[in-house]
């Protein structure tokens, strides 16, 4: 097995791009986002632990500045779409954390009502289409919302997330042939967390260049530093722009590291602690640009009354989710058919 | 001695097929390997090859001729030396097989297929309505409605057309349904008609583009989703089931799948064990899904048109044994049949037999041999396998005590087992007898033409069935 990664961000930057610089406004947005996707996650893994939240729960700890980033180079219209590892998404959509905090619980204040828990959860408001279960098959789903997009002749694009594990599945492929064929306004998201489950991906891939894993059907790809909101936002804008000039999909593998095991009851034991502390160490996405907004002058009162506003959003959910009344018994038989 | 030149079967389900153009003259010399003459078959006009070499001596049946059987002799090639008058000789014996068409062929109406351009119109007899052992009208269409001839092919050609012409959501995708114009010609016209962005030509890629078609679907257009045959849908069953059925509550109610997945379903000929299976009782299972598989030319057109309307993820079960069929279908500007209501198709009193899709025909069968003896059989066409029509089934066996489920698929969980439960649930205290169930043996189907008969119901075996429960 080849060594591990010193730093995602050193390794990854390639020195190939500059990543954009970020103005206050931005820098602050994308901590705000970020610091909810994170407090978000370490709320939802308490209440797992205290029993509120049942089933299956994957977290996104460590990987927030992918799907924050993406969202900063989205407009509205745009669509994304994802896997089971999905409170992150949700969130940067801008998806109520109550309501997605109380579908954790199975209440009737859920997204779903519920009925679709941490895995299944939607928003056609918010043009967040899943949620999905079964890994792999969000990729054909979001190149069918890219389909739509097409056939009606909007601009709009369709974000599909997946990670390292889904890339071997067989329909990404049928997916990236169709998308290329007919030219569909599709960025396939590799977020490369090194594990499949428990699974790294040199035990699992033939080619750990995800980016590359479009070149059989001219898709263009590149690694993106998924540490670095900065870095994701500057490849977010290049590919969106691709799709709405309507040159097709794109490939964006965005390397990033889980700090939490594969979802509640995975122990972790593939992996050394001195791995994740490295990268937590060495490149925090938060962290990232705590750092930067220190140097450009902010005070650490100022960055803690961000983390305060955000704390107390994120009570208010787990609140909401552990006081709000379960699904009436009745919900068990709506919503089979319309 | 001269060589006969027979009808050729050009494709599995093929029994007659239009002789449209001979090529050669006779008295041309031939190479095998020429092209000798064009024949239509009910999916497209083909070319037929010689095999032989020498002089096409007679050609026994002229061009423009419909409907003929495969295996007639349509000419005779003469060998070096052979003259005219050995030709005669060799065209005399009557040929036997051409009216060796299987036990059902007498409900069989193939198709003519439309006229290619140029090609002489095919003046062929008028084909035959509704088999006779239908004697009950069609609720949903009005007493006085002008009735047209149609082939189940077309019946469905026509349903998508309409739809594609109501509503511009509505779009097409699949294999071989644009340029080749279906597989089994049932998109024929459609590309011209309404364009490559609404009839998409699809890779081979059934998972694939089951999950863009429902992607497209949650996204808010109304894709038709043609699979080549239902075999291949395997692939592509974890979009249909994980996704398409369960995302409308999974989402509390929020993000709905409107989607038709259709194509042929159940055995065909001679194709044996991976494409010959029904999957009636598969999808049939699924809450979140609808499934509809018809009988005849007029609920092929009215049902699919009402499934491409539904909100729902629909599968519509074709049978391409029927593809070719004709029947009188209602000439109405919308005709619609609703989804989850079967048809009593024949009325009697002795014995009820619910059936659906190509197990009609052995029911219909069944119904009028049972009738030569005294027992008048009430036959239900279940149409609609999810919604279940329960009542229809449950008042047909209260009045007549008894009842015969008839299927292609295999009996173990299949679609007669749960017909019978129901059955047992809600009419148990009027049943003089057992319910019998008839069904597809439970084996792979077979290839040798002799084991695939065996393999599939036959009308005998719903008579003997239905004498049984009737204690005769």
């Amino acid at each position: 097995m080849a060594a591990p990664k010193k730093s995602v961000a050193k390794e990854t930057g390639n020195g190939a791009r500059n990543p954009l610089e970020f103005t206050r406004e931005q820098e602050l947005s994308a901590l705000r986002d970020m610091l909810l996707i994170r407090r978000f996650e370490e709320k939802a893994g308490q209440l797992y632990g205290m029993g509120a939240i049942g089933g299956f729960c994957h977290l996104y700890i460590g990987q927030e500045a992918i799907v924050v980033g993406m969202q900063m180079a989205l407009k509205k219209g745009d669509q994304v779409i994802t896997g089971y590892r999905d409170h992150g998404h949700m969130l940067a959509t801008g998806m109520e954390a109550k309501g997605v905090m109380a579908e954790l619980t199975g209440r009737h204040g859920g997204y779903s009502k519920g009925k679709g828990g941490s895995m299944h959860m939607f928003s056609k408001e918010k043009n967040f289409f899943g949620g999905h279960g079964i890994v792999g098959a969000q990729v054909s789903l979001g190149t069918g919302l890219a389909f739509a997009n097409r056939y009606r002749g909007n601009d709009f694009v369709s974000l599909a997330y997946f990670g390292d594990g889904a890339s071997n599945q067989g329909q990404v492929y049928e997916s990236f042939n169709m998308a290329e064929l007919w030219k569909l306004p599709v960025i396939y998201i590799i977020e490369n967390n090194r594990y499949a489950m428990g699974t790294s991906v040199t035990r699992s891939s033939a080619q750990t260049d995800f980016s590359k894993r479009g070149i059989s059907f001219n898709i263009p790809g590149e690694q993106v530093d998924g540490m670095d909101v900065r870095a994701v936002k500057a490849a977010g804008d290049k590919a969106v722009a691709w799709c709405r000039e309507g040159k097709g999909p794109y490939i964006l593998e965005m390397q990033t590291y889980r700090y939490r095991g594969h979802s509640m009851s995975d122990p972790a034991k593939y992996r050394t602690r001195e791995e994740v502390d490295k990268v937590r160490h060495d490149s925090d996405p938060i962290e990232q640009v705590r750092n930067r907004l220190l140097a450009a002058g902010m005070s650490e009162a100022e960055l803690k009354a961000i983390d305060a506003e955000v704390r107390e959003i994120v009570n208010a959910a787990a609140d909401f989710a552990q006081h709000d009344p379960e699904p009436e018994p009745a919900e068990l038989w709506t919503d089979v058919y319309r | 001695m001269p060589i006969q030149v027979l009808m050729p079967a050009l494709s599995p389900t093929m029994e007659k097929g239009n002789l449209s153009k001979w090529l050669k003259k006779e008295g041309e010399a031939i190479k095998s390997g020429d092209v000798i003459a064009e024949i239509e078959t009910d999916k497209a006009t083909m070319e037929v090859e010689a095999t032989d070499e020498g002089t096409l001596g007679k050609i026994l049946i002229p061009e423009g001729t419909a409907d003929v059987a495969v295996n007639t002799p349509i000419a005779t090639i003469l060998a070096d030396g052979e003259s005219a008058a050995d030709a005669e000789k060799a065209s005399a014996p009557a040929p036997k097989t051409a009216a060796a068409a299987p036990d059902v062929a007498e409900e069989v109406k193939e198709s003519r297929a439309p006229v290619g351009e140029g090609k002489p119109a095919i003046q062929a007899p008028k084909p035959s309505t509704a088999p006779k052992a239908i004697t009950e009208p069609d609720p949903e269409v009005p007493e006085g409605t002008e009735m047209v001839t149609m082939t189940i092919r077309e019946a469905l050609r026509d349903a998508m057309a309409e739809e594609m012409r109501r509503d511009p959501d509505v779009f097409l995708m699949g294999e071989e349904v644009a340029e080749y114009q279906g597989a089994y010609k049932v998109s024929q016209g459609l590309l011209q008609e309404f364009g490559a962005r609404r009839v998409i030509d699809t890779p081979i890629t059934e998972h694939g583009f089951a999950g863009i078609g429902v992607g497209a679907a949650m996204a808010g257009l109304k894709p038709i989703v043609e699979f080549m045959t239902f075999n291949f849908a395997m692939q592509a069953m974890d979009q249909i089931i994980n996704s398409a059925a369960k995302t409308l509550y999974m989402s509390g109610g929020q993000m709905g799948c409107s989607i038709v997945f259709r194509g042929p379903n159940g055995a065909a000929a001679r194709v044996a064990a991976q494409h010959s299976q029904d999957y009636s009782a598969w999808y049939s299972q699924i809450p979140g899904l609808k499934v509809i598989a018809p009988y005849s030319a007029a609920d092929y057109k009215g049902l699919l048109k009402s499934a491409i309307r539904d909100p729902n993820p629909v599968i519509f079960l074709e049978n391409e044994m029927l593809y070719g069929h004709t029947g009188e279908v209602p000439k109405l500007d919308d005709y619609v049949i609703p989804i989850g209501k079967a048809r009593i198709v024949r009325s009697g009193s002795h014995v009820t037999i619910i059936s659906w899709s190509n197990g009609m025909s052995y029911a219909l069968k069944a119904a009028e041999e049972l009738a030569k003896e005294g027992i008048e059989a009430e036959v239900i066409d279940l149409r609609t396998l999810r919604p279940l029509d329960t009542d229809t089934i449950v008042t047909s066996v209260k009045k007549t005590g008894r009842a015969v489920t008839v299927e292609e698929g295999w009996q173990q969980n299949g679609v007669g087992a749960e017909v019978a439960a129901r059955i047992m649930e809600h009419a148990f205290d009027y049943l003089d007898a057992p319910v019998a169930r008839v069904s597809g043996k439970d084996v792979p189907m077979p290839y040798a033409a002799n084991l695939e008969k065996l393999a599939l119901p036959s009308a005998a075996e719903v008579v003997e069935a239905a004498k049984a429960v009737c204690y005769r």
